[in-house]
C-alpha cells in the first residue's frame, strides 16, 4: 500500500465487484462462524448448506462472518438475495438449512418462522 | 537528577528522584520493617509488610518499590499503615508452621524478629487461621534442605539464584494459595542443576532452605574415644566468625578462634591455608605448563566446587580448560589421612577431618565421586561458618572473651597468598605470585583488583603479558565463558568464584548479609595479608618440607593421585 | 391407448423429500379413496418430480384449479377425496400459506435486542467475512491507518484520541490518548505497542468476538497507534483457548502484509510496521500489563510493581503502550469520523460507547453495543428481553470477578466507568451478569472469590493469603458453620487486601463480597444466624421438606423418590419426612403429584 489514493482505488474496486456479483444474481449464504456459532453447532450448518447446494447444482456464494451479539440464537445463517435484504435465520438445525434452501435461496421466499431479522445495507 | 522533597512522620526530606520511600525513610533514621526487600537484589514488592501511608495522596503503599513524589505526606505510624503491616505479617504467620524454638534459623529469622519488633499476638494469627501449606522437605540435597512450609514467598531465593548466579534452579510455580518456589518439574534437590552455592540459604529470612547440619556427627566424633579429630579452617572464616558473636564484619578472630576450637575438643587445629598454598603451587606449574603450550589456556581455577559444579551443568565441554588441582580443602583432607599419620604414626582410619568452611558447596565436594586419595573419606564433616557458632555457642563460650592462640604445626603454617583464598581475586593475586617469580625470579606489587563483578588486568612477566580475568557470581561468567567456548578469549587465566565476592560472601557465612558487609570482610582478610611476613606461597617452609618428605615436586604422581582430581559432564537442566 | 379425459388431475410429489415424508403411501390411499368413491374414470393421479418445497412436503396440487396442498397426511386424504374432489370445496388448512417476503420480517433495526445499540465497534461483525480483507476495505477499512499515516503527524493523532475522550476498555478506564502522549513523549530508540487480548473475565468473550468477527480493525486501530507513539514493533497477546481468533489473525496479519498495511514505507508515510501474535497460557493475571508483558518476555506471568510504567520502561526495558482489544476497535472510528463523532455518544466522562457480554438469567444472552449512559434498565430488560422465566431481578454483577453486584435499586443507573464505581462496582471488561431471586448472592460472591482466589499469582501476601482466608469464611457461611464476626472479618480482609494488594488483581478481588455485603448483609444474617439460605442454593442450609398433611394423598411418590429413606408413611395415612435425614434434594417435592411438599 504505498498511498491513500491506492487504498481508494482499491476499494472502489472490491466495492464494484461485489456490486457485479450481486448484479450477477448469485445470492450469498453467510454463516454465523464465531465461537459462539460454531460452538452452537454452525460447522453443521456450513457443512449442509455446502452439500444441499451441491446436490442441487446452486451457483451460491457462501461465506462466513463473525459473531453478531445474538449468541442465544446461533447458529446464525443470512441469506442475501440479489437486489434483496439480508435475511438472518437463528437457532438453526441442518434440516432447517434445506428448507431455507429450498424456499428461500431458490424460490425467493422467506422462512418467516425461522427468521428472526432483515439486515438493512 | 532533581530533588523531590516531601514528608515523612511530619519531618521534611529532599532525596533524589528515583529514590525509594524507604530509602527516604531510612535517611530520616526511621525503620519500616521488610521481608522481600534486600538491598542487592531487584525490587519485588511482595510480602507488603513494608506498607506505609501516603495521607497525601489516601493511599496505602509498599515502601521499598515505590519512588518517592513531589508532595507526598507518608506516614509510617498512622492507623492504616500500622494495621496493614501488622496484617500482612499475621496473614504470613497464619500460614507458617510458628514451631520457631526447633526451627535452624530461630533467632536468625527474620519473621521472627518482626512479629517481635511488632508484637503480634496469637489472637491476630489465629484470627486468620486456616488451611496451611503441606509440603513435604527436600532434604534430598547434598547441602541444602529446602523446608517449603516455612516459605514466605519473598522470592529472595528466587532472585539471588537467578539475577545474581544465573542458575535459576528455583521458581516459582503453582497459583494463588498454592504458589510456592521449588525447583523445575518439582525434581528433588539431588537431581538439579543447583551449584550449592547457597546463595539462597544467605539471602532466605526465615528457615525454608538452610544448610545441611553436620553438627551432630562431629560431636559425635568429638566425644569418641578412639577419634583423632582434627579440624581446618578455611581462610575467611577468621574474618567472618566473629560477626556471630557481635563483631564488627570484618574483625579478625584468627586466635581466638583457635582457642574455642580447641575448647571444643579437636585434638589439632590447622588452617586450610596451607593447602590454598600448595593448591597454588601445583595448580601454578599446571598454569605455567599451560602457558609453555602444553595444554589450551585459558587455564581456570578449580578450587570452587559451586563453580565446578556449575560448569559441569553448563560448560562440559570447557572442563579441560579447568585445573585439575583439587581444591585446598580437599587437598588438605587428602594429606590428613596420608602424609599426617606418615608424620604421626596415627593410624589414618582413626582420623577423622572436619573443615570449617565459608559455603555449602563445600558440603557437596567432600562427596564427590573420585575425590578421595584412598580408600579412606577424605574429608568427614564439613560446618559452616554458622554451624561452628552454634557449637561455639552451645558451650557457653563468648568469642569476645577468649585469649589468643596459633593454629598447630605440620598442616597448619600458611602465608598471606594463603588467606586471600577467602576473597575474589585472591587465588589470581597468589598464583601470580608464585608463577612470576618462578619465570622471572621479580617479586609482585599487590594486584589491586575490585571485589565485585568481572575484574581483568595484563601482568607483565619478563617478555610475556599475561592476561588475567576474575569473576565472583555465576551470573557474571557468561560472556567470559562464552568467549572461551568460541576460541576468541583472549585470557590466559580466569579466577571464578560462585558466590559474589567470594568465599568472603560464601553461602555458609554469617547473616544477614549484604554487599557492604562483604566488602568489610574482604578488607579484614586483606589485612592479615598484609600483617603476615611470608606472602608466597613457595616461600611456606612447610609446603617446601611437605614437598622434600612427601610430594616431591608439583605435578609428581603422588601428587596426582593425592592432589587431583577428575570432572564429569552433567546435564543442563 | 385411450386418452381419457379427466375432470381433474391430482398431482403428488414422489420427490426425495416428500417421498420421505410419505407420499408414497399417499398415492395408494389416494387412488384407493377414489376407487373407493367410485371416481377413477374421472380423477387421474399422477407422480411428479419435486417442486422445490420438500420441506412442506408431501405435496398435493390439484388441478385444474392448481389448488397447492402441503404437508398432506395420509389421514387428510379421505377428507381430501370427500370434500375437495367430491364436494369442490377447498381444505383451507392444507393450503399453502402466502409466501413471506423480506419486507415482512422485522428489520434488525426494529428487533428489540438492537433497538437501542450502536455499533461502532461491532459494525463490522456478523456482516463480513473476517477471512476476507477486501470486505473489511469495501466497509471504508484502512482508510483511517492511511488517513493517519499520510496527512497527521503523530501529535495530531494523539490529540485526536485525547479529545474523543475515548478510555481504556479493558478495565481500568484511563485515557488512551494520554497514555499514548506518555509512550510518545519517552524517547527511545525502540518502542512497542501491544494489544492485550488475554480475555479472562468469566462470560466475557466480546474481545474473541471482536478478533474472530473483525480482526482488520485491530490491525488497523494498533497500526494507528503504533504511528502516534512511534513505535515500529507490535504483539497481539491473546490466549491460546482462542484458537479460531488466533486463526483469523494469522489470515488476516498475512493479508495485511501482502496488500502493505504491515512492512515498511505503509502508504508510503516512510512509516514501518511489524506485528506478532504471542500466545498467552490463559492465566488470569496475565490480562494485567506488567505481568503480560514478563509473559511475552518468556517469564513467569507475574506482575511488577508500577512505576516504573510500561510507557517509561515496559517490553524488554522498551517504552510499550498496551491497550485492550475493545480500545483499538474503537481508533478506525475516530479517526476515520473525528472525535467530535465519537464524543457526541455517550455521557460526559465516559464517551462513545461500550460492548457488554450480558449473561445469567436472561432471556436475551449475547453480546451489545450501547452508548454509554445507556441504564441497566434499558440493557436488561429492553435489550436483555428481561429475566428467564420472568423472574424477579435480583442484581446484576458487573465488571467480572473484579466487580461488584448492583441491586435493584439502581437499574435506573446510567452506566459509565465513573457510575459503576460509585455504586461499588466496576466497568472492567463489560461482563454483566443477572441474577434473580433464586441467586443467593453469598454464593456469588463465593464463586468470583474462588475464581480470583485460584487465579491469583501468588506474588504478594494480602492476595495470596488473604482472598484464601476469605474464601475459608465464605465457604463456611455457605456450609452453615458461619459464626458472628464473619462479616466483619470478611469486611476487614476484603478492605485490607484491597489496601495493600500489588497489582489490580488483587486490589479488586475483594469488590464482589464487599459489595454483596453492603446490598445484601441481610442474606449473609441469614446464613450464618438463622443457618438459612433465603435463595435455598446452599446446600447445607437449604431449609428441610415438608409434608403438608391436608394435601398430601398418601399416594407415596415421594417416599419413593427419596433417595436416602427419609419419607416414612404414618399410620397409612400420611407420609413425613424425617428433618435429620433429609438433604433437601428436592425429588420428593418434584414427585408429588398434588404439590404437597414444600420446603421449610
Amino acid at each position: 500500500m504505498k498511498s491513500l489514493e491506492e487504498l481508494k482505488e482499491l476499494r472502489e474496486q472490491v466495492q464494484k465487484d461485489m456490486k457485479t456479483r450481486s448484479e450477477k444474481k448469485m445470492p450469498e449464504i453467510i454463516i454465523g462462524m464465531g465461537t459462539c456459532g460454531i460452538s452452537a453447532g454452525a460447522r453443521e450448518i456450513m457443512k449442509t448448506v455446502i452439500e444441499e447446494t451441491e446436490k442441487r447444482s446452486l451457483d451460491v456464494k457462501i461465506s462466513q462472518t463473525g459473531c453478531i451479539g445474538m449468541c442465544e440464537k446461533e447458529p446464525l445463517m443470512d441469506v442475501k438475495l440479489p437486489g434483496k435484504e439480508r435475511v438472518t435465520y437463528g437457532e438453526l438445525k441442518a434440516n432447517d438449512v434445506k428448507k431455507i434452501i429450498a424456499k428461500h435461496v431458490i424460490n425467493g421466499t422467506v422462512v418467516d418462522e425461522l427468521a428472526i431479522a432483515r439486515l438493512e445495507e | 537528577m532533581s530533588e523531590i522533597s516531601l514528608t515523612i512522620d511530619g519531618e521534611q526530606v529532599k532525596v533524589p528522584e528515583g529514590t525509594t520511600v524507604l530509602s527516604a525513610a531510612r535517611k530520616l533514621g526511621i525503620e519500616i520493617p521488610t521481608l522481600c526487600y534486600h538491598p542487592d537484589l531487584t525490587r519485588h514488592g511482595a510480602c507488603r509488610v513494608c506498607e506505609v501511608e501516603d495521607v497525601a495522596h489516601n493511599r496505602s503503599l509498599a515502601s521499598c518499590v515505590t519512588p518517592v513524589i513531589e508532595g507526598m505526606e507518608i506516614s509510617t505510624r498512622s492507623r492504616r499503615a500500622r494495621k496493614a503491616r501488622r496484617r500482612n505479617v499475621s496473614l504470613l504467620l497464619a500460614n507458617h508452621p510458628n514451631d520457631c524454638l526447633g526451627c535452624d534459623r530461630s533467632g536468625t529469622c527474620e519473621l521472627q524478629e518482626i512479629a517481635h519488633d511488632l508484637s503480634i499476638r496469637t489472637r491476630e494469627i489465629e484470627k486468620y487461621e486456616g488451611e496451611t501449606r503441606d509440603i513435604t522437605p527436600d532434604k534430598t540435597g547434598p547441602a541444602l534442605k529446602r523446608e517449603p512450609n516455612k516459605c514466605i514467598l519473598c522470592g529472595r531465593c528466587v532472585r539471588i539464584c537467578e539475577e545474581v548466579q544465573g542458575v535459576s534452579a528455583l521458581q516459582f510455580s503453582n497459583r494463588g494459595f498454592d504458589s510456592i518456589v521449588t525447583t523445575a518439574f518439582d525434581l528433588p534437590q539431588s537431581e538439579i542443576n543447583c551449584a550449592n552455592c547457597g546463595q539462597c540459604a544467605t539471602v532466605c529470612p526465615v528457615g525454608a532452605i538452610v544448610e545441611k547440619n553436620e553438627i551432630y556427627h562431629v560431636w559425635q566424633a568429638l566425644e569418641a574415644d578412639d577419634k583423632h579429630v582434627v579440624v581446618q579452617t578455611a581462610p575467611s572464616i577468621q574474618a567472618t566468625l566473629g560477626e556471630e558473636f557481635g563483631m564488627e564484619p570484618g574483625t579478625v578472630v584468627t586466635g581466638k578462634m583457635v582457642t574455642a576450637l580447641r575448647k571444643l575438643g579437636f585434638d589439632r587445629v590447622f588452617s586450610t591455608e596451607f593447602t590454598a598454598d600448595l593448591t597454588i603451587m601445583e595448580e601454578g606449574y599446571e598454569f605455567l605448563a599451560r602457558l609453555e603450550g602444553n595444554e589450551k589456556l585459558p587455564h581456570i581455577t578449580s578450587c570452587c566446587p559451586g563453580w565446578v559444579k556449575f560448569a559441569e551443568h553448563n560448560y562440559p565441554d570447557l572442563l579441560n580448560h579447568l585445573s585439575s588441582a583439587k581444591s585446598p580443602q580437599q587437598m588438605f583432607s587428602a594429606l590428613a589421612k596420608s602424609y599426617y599419620p606418615d608424620l604421626t604414626g596415627i593410624k589414618p582410619e582413626k582420623i577423622y577431618t572436619v573443615s570449617i568452611m565459608p559455603c555449602t558447596a563445600k558440603k557437596f565436594e567432600k562427596d564427590r565421586a573420585g575425590i578421595n586419595g584412598g580408600p579412606l573419606k577424605d574429608t568427614d564433616a564439613v560446618l559452616t561458618t554458622r554451624e561452628l557458632a552454634l557449637m561455639i555457642k552451645e558451650i557457653g563460650i563468648d568469642l569476645n572473651h577468649l585469649p589468643e592462640d596459633e593454629y598447630d604445626e605440620l598442616l597448619g603454617k600458611s602465608t598471606g597468598a594463603g588467606t586471600i583464598f577467602g576473597t575474589t581475586g585472591g587465588v589470581t593475586e597468589a598464583a601470580v605470585r608464585t608463577v612470576k617469580e618462578k619465570l622471572t625470579g621479580e617479586p609482585l606489587e599487590r594486584l589491586e583488583l575490585g571485589f565485585v563483578g568481572v575484574q581483568d588486568k595484563e601482568i607483565e612477566i619478563g617478555d610475556r603479558t599475561i592476561k588475567v580475568a576474575i569473576v565472583s557470581g555465576l551470573g557474571n561468567t557468561g560472556e567470559l565463558l562464552k568467549d572461551v567456548r568460541e576460541g576468541t578469549s583472549e585470557y590466559d587465566f580466569i579466577e571464578v568464584m560462585a558466590c559474589p565476592h567470594g568465599c568472603v560472601g560464601g553461602g555458609g557465612q554469617p547473616l544477614p548479609v549484604d554487599k557492604e558487609k562483604k566488602d568489610r570482610r574482604a578488607e579484614g582478610l586483606g589485612s592479615i595479608d598484609q600483617a603476615k611476613t611470608i606472602r608466597k606461597s613457595h616461600e611456606n617452609p612447610m609446603i617446601k618440607k611437605v614437598y622434600e618428605d612427601y610430594l616431591e615436586e608439583p605435578l609428581s604422581r603422588r601428587a596426582h593421585r593425592l592432589l587431583h582430581t577428575e570432572y564429569r559432564r552433567r546435564p543442563k537442566n | 391407448m385411450k386418452d381419457a379425459v379427466y375432470r381433474s388431475h391430482v398431482l403428488v410429489c414422489t420427490g426425495t423429500g416428500c417421498s420421505s415424508a410419505g407420499a408414497d403411501s399417499l398415492q395408494v390411499e389416494l387412488e384407493d379413496q377414489i376407487a373407493q368413491h367410485d371416481l377413477t374414470d374421472e380423477i387421474k393421479v399422477i407422480e411428479t418430480g419435486c417442486h422445490g418445497f420438500c420441506e412442506k412436503g408431501p405435496i398435493v396440487v390439484v388441478y385444474p384449479e392448481g389448488v397447492f396442498y402441503c404437508e398432506v397426511g395420509k389421514k387428510d386424504i379421505a377428507e381430501l377425496v370427500e370434500e375437495h374432489l367430491l364436494k369442490g370445496r377447498v381444505l383451507e388448512d392444507l393450503l399453502y400459506r402466502e409466501p413471506v417476503t423480506e419486507e415482512q420480517i422485522p428489520s434488525y433495526h426494529d428487533i428489540d435486542f438492537y433497538k437501542k445499540q450502536q455499533r461502532i465497534v461491532l459494525a463490522n461483525c456478523g456482516k463480513i467475512d473476517p477471512e476476507n480483507i477486501d470486505e473489511y476495505i469495501a466497509n471504508n477499512g484502512y482508510e483511517a491507518a492511511g488517513i493517519a499515516l499520510t496527512k497527521m503527524d503523530p501529535g495530531e493523532v494523539i490529540s485526536e484520541v485525547k479529545n474523543s475522550g475515548l478510555r481504556g476498555r479493558g478495565g481500568g478506564g484511563f485515557p488512551t490518548g494520554n497514555k499514548w502522549e506518555f509512550a510518545y513523549n519517552t524517547k527511545s530508540d525502540k518502542k512497542y505497542i501491544v494489544c492485550n487480548a488475554d480475555e479472562g473475565d468469566p462470560g466475557a468473550f466480546m474481545d474473541r468476538s471482536i478478533l474472530e468477527g473483525d480482526p482488520h480493525r485491530i490491525i488497523e486501530g494498533m497500526l494507528i497507534g503504533a504511528y502516534a507513539i512511534g513505535a515500529d514493533e507490535g504483539y497481539i497477546y491473546i490466549r491460546a483457548e482462542y484458537p479460531l481468533a488466533i486463526k483469523r489473525l494469522e489470515k488476516a496479519l498475512s493479508q495485511a502484509r501482502e496488500y502493505g498495511f504491515l512492512g515498511s514505507d505503509i502508504f508510503g508515510s516512510g512509516f514501518d510496521f511489524e506485528l506478532h501474535i504471542k500466545k498467552g497460557a490463559g492465566a488470569f493475571v496475565c490480562g494485567e500489563e506488567t505481568a503480560l508483558m514478563a509473559s511475552i518476555e518468556g517469564k513467569r506471568g507475574m506482575p511488577s510493581p508500577r512505576p516504573p510504567y510500561p510507557a517509561q520502561k515496559g517490553l524488554w526495558d522498551k517504552p510499550t503502550n498496551i491497550n485492550n482489544v475493545e480500545t483499538f476497535a474503537n481508533i478506525p472510528y475516530i479517526i476515520y469520523k473525528g472525535a467530535e463523532s465519537f464524543n457526541s455518544i455517550g455521557t460526559e466522562n465516559s464517551t462513545g460507547t461500550k460492548v457488554f457480554a450480558l449473561t445469567g438469567k436472561i432471556k436475551n444472552t449475547g453480546l451489545l453495543e450501547v452508548p454509554m449512559g445507556t441504564t441497566l434498565r434499558e440493557v436488561i430488560f429492553d435489550i436483555g428481553g428481561g429475566l428467564t422465566g420472568d423472574n424477579e431481578f435480583k442484581a446484576v454483577q458487573t465488571g467480572g470477578p473484579s466487580g461488584g453486584c448492583i441491586p435493584a435499586g439502581y437499574l435506573d443507573l446510567e452506566i459509565d466507568y465513573d457510575s459503576l464505581l460509585e455504586v461499588g462496582s466496576m466497568m472492567g471488561s463489560g461482563g454483566m451478569v443477572v441474577m434473580d431471586e433464586d441467586t443467593c448472592m453469598v454464593d456469588v460472591a463465593r464463586f468470583f472469590l474462588d475464581f480470583t482466589q485460584s487465579e491469583s499469582c501468588g506474588k504478594c501476601t494480602p492476595c495470596r493469603e488473604g482472598t484464601k482466608r476469605m474464601l475459608e469464611v465464605l465457604e463456611r457461611i455457605c456450609g452453615g458453620k458461619g459464626a458472628s464476626g464473619d462479616i466483619e472479618l470478611l469486611e476487614e480482609l476484603g478492605n485490607h487486601i484491597k489496601d495493600t494488594s500489588l497489582c489490580g488483581l488483587g486490589q479488586s478481588a475483594p469488590n464482589p463480597i464487599l459489595s454483596t455485603i453492603n446490598y445484601f448483609r441481610e442474606e449473609y444474617e441469614a446464613h450464618i444466624e438463622d443457618k438459612y439460605c433465603p435463595a435455598g442454593v446452599c446446600p447445607e442450609l437449604a431449609g428441610a421438606y415438608m409434608i403438608d398433611e391436608e394435601g398430601c394423598v398418601a399416594c407415596g411418590q415421594c417416599a419413593r423418590a427419596c433417595p436416602v429413606d427419609a419419607v416414612s408413611v404414618q399410620d397409612n395415612e400420611i407420609y413425613v419426612i424425617d428433618e435429620d435425614l433429609c438433604i433437601s434434594c428436592g425429588a420428593c417435592e418434584e414427585a408429588c403429584p398434588v404439590d404437597a411438599v414444600t420446603q421449610g
